[in-house]
C-alpha cells in the first residue's frame, strides 16, 4: 500500500518499513489496514451467506434427499479436514505471534506448515471429488448415480460442489497469498514493527477455517 | 510546497500513461468520470432507438428480438456502469477525502483496481454482443435467463466482475471516513455527502456479494445444470427472484443515497444558508439504507410469495418514506428565509426535490399490495423507476457536476448555457415519462416491442420528450466541453461555500491541501 516512500516509521523490523504518505504512521497505516480486512470479511461472510440461505431453503423442502446425499459422503474424512484446518489455524496465528517477537525463524516456519496443511485438506478434497465424480454423484443435469431413492438428489451435490468448491477455492486462494507472504518473510520484511500481511492472510485463514466447521456438520453430518 | 495555481493534480505527471497508472484518488475519479459519461452515451443511444421503435404501433426499426436487446442493454448499461459508479466513484471518489480533510482514500491501489474492474467487467458485459447479445432485461430472471440461447452469460459474467468494482469503492470509503479524516472533523462535522457516501459504502459492502454469487451461481446453472434455479431438477426459480432483489433493493439506494447527499450541499450553498436539520438528515440516510435491506419482496407481490409476507414487505416499504420524508421537509426548510441563487446547480437540486417526490410517492402506490397488482410490469413502474433514477440520481449528477466543475478543472462553466439544459432535460423529463404513468394504468404492459394503436398517442408524446432529453444532455456536453477548453479561470471558492474542499486551491494540488487543514467548525455555518 506505500506510494511515496517519504517517511520512515520508528519500527523495530529487521528493514525499517515504509507507510504511505496519506497516513501519518505505520500505526495508522495498519489500523487501516485492518479494519479494510474486517470489512472485506463481511462480503466474504454475506456470499457465502447466500449459499447457506439456499442450503437451508432446500434442505426444508427435502429433508430425505439432503439425508440421502450426505449418506454418500465420508465423514471421516471430512473429520480429518476439519482437523486439519484446525491445526492450520494455530500455525498461522502463531506465524503472527511469532512476528510480534521478532523471531523471524519461526514466522517462516509456521507460514509453511500452513501451507503445507492447506495442501493436505486439498489433497483430501481431491480424494473425495474424485471418487463422487466416478459414482456419477455429481449436480443437477450432470448426476448420473443410478440406485439413488430420493427424487433430484443431484440438487444435493450441486450444493455440495457449489459449497466446498467455493470454499476450496478460497483455500487454494488463501495458499497462493500466503506463499507469497512467506517470499518476504524469508526476505526478512517482517517484525514487530510491520507484520500487516501476516495478520492480513491470518484472518483471512480463519475465516477460511471457520466457514468449513459450518460446512462440515451441514453437509456430512444431516440428520 | 505547491504554488497555487501553477502545480496541480492535472500536470502533477503527464502522459496517458500516468493516467492510466495512476493512485490519486482525484484522478481516478477523473477516469470514472470520462467512462461513466461514455457509457451513458450508449446507454442513451439504445434508448433514444427503444423510444424510436415504441413512436408508433407495429414494427418500426427493429425486430421484436432485436428491441428485447436494445431493452436489455440500455438497462444493464445505464444501471451497472452509469448510476451505481456514476456519484460514488466519480464525485465520491474526487470529493470525499478532499472533504473529509484527507491526502488520499486509505487504499489507492485497491482504488485504480476498482476502475480496472469496472472497465474489464464492462469489456465481458460487451463481449455479449458478439454471441448474440442478451434477452432476459438487466434482471436476468430465471427461468428465461436459463433457457434463452443468446450471449446472456456474457452479460452475467460482466455484470459479476463490475461487482468487484462497487465493492471496493465501498470498502475504501469505509475505511477513508473512518481513518483518514482530518484533526478536528468528528462524524458530527462531516458534510452530508460524506454521511451519505458513508451509508452507501455499507450498502455496497453488504448487498453486492450477494448479487456475486447469485449472478456465480446462474453462470453455473447455464454451464452446467446445476438446478438450484430449475424446478424440472428440483430447483426453485423463485429463489432467483429473492437473491437478486435482496441485492437490487438496497442497490436502488446505492443510487440515491449519494444524489441526496449532493442535493444537501446544493441545497445549503446555493441558498447560503446552514442546513435545517443536520443531525436528522445524516441520521435519515443512515436509516434508509438499514431499511433499504428488509423491503425486497415488494418486488415480488405476484411472484407467489405467501401473503404474511407481502404485508410485511408492503408495510416496511412505506416505512422507507417516513426517512425520505425527513430529508425533503428539511431542504425545502433550509431554502425558506435563504438567499437563494437560482445558478444552474441548484436548479438541478430543485428539479431533483421535484421529481424525486412524484418517483417517491409513486413507490408508495406500488407498494400498495392491492394498486400493485394492476400496476406491477406495467409502464405505471418504468415511469416510477425513471422518475427516481432519472429524475433524482441523473439531476444529482448533473447539478453536482456543474457545481464542483470549477474545483476539478480550475474552470466557470457558462452559467446561462447550463440553465438552458436544466430547461430541456427538465421539460423532456416530463414529457417523456409523465404520459408512461397513464400508460400503465391503462394497463400497457413494459417489455414489449408493440403495442394497440389504442395507446399510440401517448407514446408519441412520450417518443418526443425522449428527444428533448437527448437534446439537453447533448447541449450539457458541449457546455462541459467548451468550458474545459474556453472556460474562465475559476477562483478557489466561486460559489462561497463552506465544505473543506473548497479551501484548497482550484484545481487542488496532488496531496489535496497545501498544509493539513484542521477543522474547528461545522461544515454549513453561513448564518
Ligand atoms: C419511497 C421510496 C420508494 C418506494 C416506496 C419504492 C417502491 C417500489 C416498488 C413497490 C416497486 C415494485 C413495482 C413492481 O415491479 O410491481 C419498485 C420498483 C422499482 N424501483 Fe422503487 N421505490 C422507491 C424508491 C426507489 C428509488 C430511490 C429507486 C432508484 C434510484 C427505485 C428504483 C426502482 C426500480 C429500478 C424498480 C423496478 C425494478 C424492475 O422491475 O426492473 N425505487 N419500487
Ligand atoms: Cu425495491
Amino acid at each position: 500500500m506505500s506510494i511515496a516512500k517519504t517517511t520512515t516509521t520508528a519500527g523495530s523490523g529487521p528493514k525499517p518499513h515504509h507507510h504511505a504518505h496519506h497516513f501519518e504512521s505505520a500505526e495508522h497505516e495498519f489500523s487501516a489496514a485492518k479494519l479494510g480486512l474486517w470489512v472485506f470479511l463481511s462480503t466474504e461472510i454475506l456470499m457465502f451467506g447466500g449459499l447457506f440461505v439456499g442450503f437451508f431453503i432446500f434442505h426444508g423442502i427435502y429433508p430425505e434427499m439432503f439425508k440421502e446425499g450426505s449418506t454418500f459422503l465420508d465423514w471421516r474424512l471430512g473429520a480429518v479436514n476439519t482437523v486439519v484446518l484446525l491445526l492450520s489455524s494455530f500455525t498461522i496465528a502463531t506465524s503472527v505471534y511469532y512476528a510480534q517477537k521478532n523471531n523471524q525463524k519461526a514466522v517462516v516456519l509456521n507460514l509453511a506448515a500452513t501451507i503445507a496443511l492447506g495442501a493436505v485438506f486439498m489433497m483430501i478434497k481431491y480424494i473425495e471429488y474424485a471418487s463422487k465424480i466416478e459414482a456419477g454423484l455429481l449436480p443437477g443435469q450432470l448426476f448420473s448415480y443410478e440406485a439413488a431413492e430420493a427424487a433430484n438428489l443431484g440438487l444435493y451435490f450441486s450444493f455440495y460442489f457449489c459449497m466446498t468448491g467455493l470454499h476450496g477455492l478460497h483455500v487454494l486462494i488463501g495458499m497462493g497469498v500466503m506463499a507469497w507472504v512467506l517470499k518476504r518473510a524469508i526476505n526478512g520484511e517482517f517484525g514487530p514493527g510491520y507484520y500487516t500481511p501476516i495478520e492480513g492472510i491470518a484472518l483471512f485463514w480463519h475465516l477460511v477455517d471457520l466457514i468449513w466447521i459450518y460446512l462440515f456438520p451441514l453437509l456430512y453430518l444431516v440428520e | 510546497m505547491h504554488g497555487a495555481h501553477s502545480h496541480n493534480y492535472l500536470n502533477h505527471e503527464k502522459g496517458l500513461w500516468s493516467w492510466l497508472t495512476t493512485l490519486d484518488h482525484k484522478r481516478i475519479g477523473v477516469l470514472y468520470m470520462i467512462s461513466v459519461f461514455i457509457f451513458f452515451f450508449i446507454g442513451g443511444v439504445f434508448a433514444m432507438l427503444i423510444r424510436w421503435e415504441l413512436f408508433s404501433s407495429g414494427q418500426n426499426i427493429v425486430s421484436p428480438a432485436g428491441y428485447n436487446q436494445l431493452m436489455t442493454f440500455h438497462g444493464a448499461i445505464m444501471v451497472f456502469m452509469v448510476i451505481i459508479p456514476g456519484i460514488p466513484a466519480f464525485l465520491g471518489n474526487f470529493f470525499l477525502p478532499l472533504q473529509i480533510g484527507a491526502k488520499d482514500v486509505a487504499f489507492p491501489r485497491l482504488n485504480l483496481l476498482s476502475w480496472y474492474c469496472l472497465m474489464v467487467g464492462a469489456a465481458i458485459a460487451f463481449m455479449s454482443l458478439f454471441f448474440s447479445g442478451a434477452d432476459t432485461g438487466w434482471t436476468f430472471y430465471t427461468p428465461y435467463s436459463i433457457q434463452t440461447d443468446t450471449g446472456t452469460i456474457w452479460l452475467v459474467t460482466g455484470a459479476f466482475v463490475m461487482g468487484f468494482s462497487s465493492i471496493l469503492t465501498g470498502l475504501n470509503f469505509v475505511v477513508t471516513t473512518h481513518k483518514l479524516r482530518a484533526p478536528g472533523m468528528t462524524f458530527w462535522k462531516m458534510p452530508l455527502f460524506v454521511w451519505s457516501l458513508y451509508s452507501t459504502a455499507i450498502l455496497q459492502i453488504l448487498a453486492t456479494p450477494v448479487l456475486g454469487i447469485t449472478l456465480l451461481l446462474l453462470v453455473a446453472e447455464r454451464v452446467l445444470g446445476i438446478g438450484i434455479f430449475d424446478p424440472a431438477l428440483g430447483g426453485d426459480p423463485v429463489l432467483f427472484q429473492h437473491f437478486f432483489w435482496f441485492y437490487s433493493h438496497p442497490a436502488v439506494y446505492i443510487m440515491i443515497l449519494p444524489a441526496m447527499g449532493i442535493i444537501s450541499e446544493l441545497i445549503t450553498t446555493y441558498s447560503r444558508k446552514t442546513i435545517f436539520g443536520y443531525k436528522a438528515i445524516a441520521l435519515s440516510t443512515v436509516g434508509i439504507a438499514a431499511v433499504s435491506f428488509f423491503v425486497w419482496g415488494h418486488h415480488m407481490f405476484v411472484s407467489g410469495q405467501s401473503e404474511i409476507a407481502g404485508i410485511i414487505f408492503s408495510f416496511i416499504t412505506m416505512l422507507v418514506g417516513v426517512p425520505t420524508a425527513i430529508k425533503t421537509f428539511n431542504w425545502v426548510a433550509t431554502l425558506y428565509g435563504g438567499s437563494v441563487r437560482f445558478d444552474a446547480p441548484l436548479l438541478y437540486a430543485l428539479g431533483f426535490i421535484f421529481l424525486f417526490t412524484i418517483g417517491g410517492v409513486t413507490g408508495i402506490i406500488l407498494a400498495t399490495i392491492a394498486t400493485n397488482v394492476h400496476f406491477h410490469d406495467t409502464y405505471f413502474v418504468v415511469a416510477h423507476f425513471h422518475y427516481v433514477m432519472v429524475g433524482g440520481t441523473l439531476m444529482a449528477i448533473m447539478g453536482g457536476v456543474y457545481h464542483w466543475f470549477p474545483k476539478m478543472f480550475g474552470r466557470i462553466v457558462d452559467d446561462g448555457m447550463a440553465r438552458i439544459t436544466f430547461v430541456l432535460i427538465f421539460v423532456g423529463f416530463n414529457v417523456t415519462f409523465f404520459p408512461q404513468f397513464v400508460l400503465g394504468a391503462m394497463g400497457l404492459p413494459r417489455r414489449y416491442a408493440d403495442y394497440p394503436v389504442a395507446y399510440e398517442a401517448l407514446n408519441k408524446i412520450s417518443s418526443i420528450g425522449s428527444w428533448t432529453i437527448g437534446l439537453g444532455f447533448l447541449l450539457a456536453l458541449y457546455v462541459i466541453i467548451h468550458a474545459l477548453k474556453r472556460g474562465e479561470k475559476a477562483g478557489d471558492n466561486p460559489w462561497g461555500a463552506r465544505t473543506l474542499e473548497w479551501q484548497t486551491s482550484s484545481p487542488p494540488p496532488h496531496e489535496n491541501f497545501d498544509k493539513p487543514p484542521v477543522v474547528t467548525a461545522g461544515p454549513y455555518e453561513y448564518r
